[in-house]
């Protein structure tokens, strides 16, 4: 089979974000990668996954916002025919440069919100007071005429305010509500044993997402992403390594997929060394799990193995050690046990004491 | 809510069709997504121009595929399309 062309690409502007989730998907040791891109090199960037065949560019950060050529960014990228999509914090978002996203031709933005309760969203998020904020910017992104998906990462200290969050992103009139389960990579597995929810919680959190699935169809879509922890299958991650989605990091590195730093021993390109089209086809690190010939057993002669490609490599580097195994979140995988011991943690022995994402946790994690 | 024949149907403002050179193939782009349409498709969602109705697309693609089963695929596309939040429908 030839090696299918790139759909979307994720532009992580900056590592730097006034916010401290202790679920960020930024590398643990996000500290140690600076000098970011110019804004001449996003621009080039863009232009190069353009002609590769990307027709998606995801905005994010860290905090996007904090460029102050996220507009001139976006500007180029809709010029060449791309969807563009803005994740922020909100924090930083006004009225003016809502008006001059808008202007840019941004076609979507999406707003973080930790909770709907305010004090503990401002917890989560580090303790500052910042989810009135996020409540303005989720406003000013609907005056200024955007479609707005708000998304919500969840995990068992809000996922029991479920009901309470869809009516949050109800009443703010969000096209789209981005339900992700927390995903137990970087950050977040460091932090999971206060993050991970109980069985009974996940499954009245589905109950919940369900009945609002049908009773606002057509009006907000609502996605659920089950946590792989409690499903019997692993997550297709990626939908295939090096198939559909690449990564642009803030200092130019190219990933496979934004945690995929957290696997060590892998060797990432830089664009400034190497060209877009040139590191999604030839180089070592995306040829590496392309495709199905280098899965283990049991995925091998597995029915699954074009639907999930074995799960996760940068779970099964993170928990096993070995990127090329199995992902543990599989019920089949050799290794499932890893996975079970957390989960009967999560019924018996919870933590409450988090880890949060600030540049000195990050220089001890480096 | 189910599609009427009298509904004139239209894209979503978050929804954008594009012609992908690279593939050669018509796509549907929106927030988090993108669909690669079959030529039907294409077609159907062409004529979404906030002035056709749904029978007034099934006129037009009766004639130019010579085929008075059209109406099925119209209907059915623009239904899930609608249940996704794609397509936005006026009566």
């Amino acid at each position: 089979m030839p090696t299918p062309h790139p759909y979307a690409l994720l532009c992580e502007l900056t590592y730097r974000c006034p916010l401290q989730c202790p679920y960020c998907s930024n590398p643990l040791d996000f500290a140690r990668h600076a000098g970011e891109l110019t804004t001449d090199e996003w621009r080039s960037a863009l232009s190069q996954a353009a002609a590769l065949g990307v027709v998606q560019a995801h905005f994010s950060g860290g905090e996007p916002l904090l460029r102050e050529d996220v507009s001139p960014i976006i500007r180029h990228a809709r010029q060449l025919g791309l969807y563009t999509n803005l994740s922020t914090g909100g924090t930083l978002l006004t009225e003016k440069l809502a008006a001059e996203l808008r202007d840019a031709g941004l076609d979507s933005l999406q707003v973080s919100i930790q909770d709907a309760d305010a004090e503990n969203s401002d917890r989560m998020a580090g303790g500052l007071p910042s989810f009135a904020k996020k409540i303005a910017a989720a406003r000013l992104a609907r005056q200024a005429g955007f479609s707005l998906t708000l998304n919500v990462v969840l995990h068992r200290q809000n996922i029991g305010r479920l009901g309470a969050i869809i009516a949050m992103a109800e009443e703010l009139g969000a096209e789209r509500l981005e339900l992700a389960n927390t995903q137990f990579n970087g950050w977040a597995l460091k932090n999971r044993a206060a993050l991970l929810p109980a069985r009974a919680q996940v499954e009245t959190a589905a109950g919940i997402a369900r009945a609002a699935q049908q009773r606002l169809r057509g009006r907000m879509e609502i996605l659920y992403v089950l946590p792989d922890y409690y499903e019997q299958f692993p997550k297709a991650c990626l939908h295939g390594w090096g198939r559909v989605f690449l990564t642009v990091a803030a200092d130019g590195a190219v990933l496979p997929c934004q945690t995929s730093r957290e696997i060590r021993g892998l060797k990432f390109d830089n664009l400034r060394n190497r060209s877009l089209d040139d590191i999604w086809f030839r180089s070592e690190t995306f040829c590496k799990f392309r495709g199905t010939d280098w899965l283990p057993e049991p995925c091998q002669s597995c029915p699954r193995k074009e639907t999930d490609f074995g799960g996760c490599r940068c779970q099964a580097f993170l928990l096993i050690g070995d990127a090329t195994a199995t992902d543990p979140a599989c019920s089949l995988a050799p290794r499932h046990d890893l996975v079970a011991q957390a989960l009967a943690q999560a019924e018996t022995a919870p933590a409450q004491e988090l880890i949060y994402r600030t540049a000195a946790a990050s220089a001890r994690f480096t | 809510m189910p599609i009427a024949p009298a509904d004139i149907p239209r894209l979503a403002d978050k929804a954008r069709l594009k012609w992908d050179a690279v593939r050669e193939k018509h796509l549907l782009l929106f927030p988090e997504g993108v669909l690669v349409l079959n030529q039907t498709a294409h077609d159907i969602l062409a004529l979404c121009d906030g002035r056709r109705t749904v029978t007034d697309i099934v006129a037009v693609l009766a004639a130019q595929y010579q085929n008075d089963t059209i109406a099925g695929d119209v209907t059915g596309i623009l239904q899930k399309l609608a249940d996704k939040g794609l397509v936005k429908t006026a009566g």
